[in-house]
């Protein structure tokens, strides 16, 4: 049965072009036992993330080739040249990064700008200054598409067995492993426990 | 002196910081951060980065509301910078003026800006001294340690 690994730390990719910004962000996720990388633009996110800008959409590198997984990206809205939302687009565009979830900070409380971002798929919007609080919010989606991701891995061997099986005979013992493969996927479906609960909330 | 006076002095320093309004609660988040983290270097990390930071867009404001014909909307966007910096650190006087600042951006009223240019100024370069106060008083504290 899967287990989500609960000794190496998640790790978050910080997006801020404001370096007293970018010191607070990082303390904050630290001292909630991320493991941090920060940097100063949209651009140097996606070079991080393995892809470029002109061909993010083709490019096939697997989030999981990376030197180092990203559990969960936070971005700055307002930033000169690729602002939050043209880095969420970027990621949500790329077959390899749309699952890593992305959350969106921003000074200014504008319900359109909130919704925008929402829509285009982050799953989460902080208000600035970000507090410690906020970061227990973090953890909740980086679980919830661990989950997703296993669940449509799952989903893939099923249906990879299912149609080799389909060429053999039908027989007894096949369909038992079906419904045992079936009994599997039920299991990896329920909402697997959070084992770190954060220091601070 | 004494680490006991020092003490003293920085802690009135602190409180006048907190009961004028130069600093807010997110002052105070920070302080706890510090705490929290282990980490005795963080504060003055930020609040040192901050007034490097400030010290670079208050330049760049003189520069541009300098020109012929000033160009609003990067005095707005500078001044945006500005304000969300000294929100993050917690300095409330700064990101007050700075949104008085942002008004008259808007407005598009050149004298108004520069007015509100040497107020944002003079409460930064008076947060500043306070702050390098903090940081020495600090410093002589961890010495007697």
């Amino acid at each position: 049965m899967a287990v989500v690994a609960s000794e190496t730390p998640f790790h978050v990719l910080a997006v801020d072009d404001s370096l007293p910004d970018r010191k607070l962000i990082e303390r904050l996720l630290k001292t909630s036992s991320f493991q941090v990388t920060t940097v100063d633009s949209g651009s140097k996110a996606l070079q991080f993330l393995g892809i470029h800008d002109d061909d993010a959409s083709t490019v096939s590198v697997h989030a999981h080739q990376l030197d180092v997984a990203v559990n969960l990206i936070i971005t700055d809205y307002c930033m000169p040249g690729m602002t939050g939302y043209d880095l969420l687009k970027k990621i949500k565009e790329s077959s390899s990064l749309r699952d890593i979830p992305v959350v969106i900070m921003s000074s200014e409380n504008i319900p359109s700008r909130i919704n925008r971002c929402l829509e285009e798929g982050a799953d989460e919007f902080f208000l600035k200054p970000v507090r410690l609080s906020d970061m227990s919010k973090l953890k909740p989606h980086i679980l919830k598409s661990r989950c997703r991701e296993h669940y449509q891995q799952e989903q893939q061997h099923q249906q990879s067995d299912s149609n080799s099986n389909d060429c053999s005979s039908p027989t007894n013992k096949s369909s038992s492993s079906d419904s045992s493969r079936k009994r599997k996927a039920e299991d990896n479906e329920e909402i697997l426990p959070q084992k770190n609960r954060p220091r601070h909330s | 002196m004494a680490a006991a006076a020092l003490r003293e002095q920085l802690n009135a320093l602190l409180s006048s910081m907190f009961a004028s309004g130069l600093v807010d609660d997110q002052f105070q988040q920070l302080q706890m951060l510090q705490e929290d983290g282990g980490t005795p270097g963080f504060v003055a990390e930020v609040v040192t980065l901050f007034c490097d930071d400030a010290d670079r867009i208050i330049s760049e404001l003189a520069a541009l509301l300098e020109q012929p014909i000033v160009d609003f909307d990067k005095v707005d966007a500078y001044v945006h910078q500005l304000k969300g910096s000294s929100a993050s650190v917690g300095a409330q006087k700064v990101k007050f003026t700075c949104m008085q600042f942002r008004q008259l951006c808007q407005d598009k009223n050149r004298d108004g800006c520069i007015m509100a240019l040497a107020v944002v100024r003079n409460e930064f370069y008076d947060l500043r001294n306070k702050f390098q106060t903090m940081l020495q008083l600090e410093q002589q504290i961890q010495a007697q340690q």
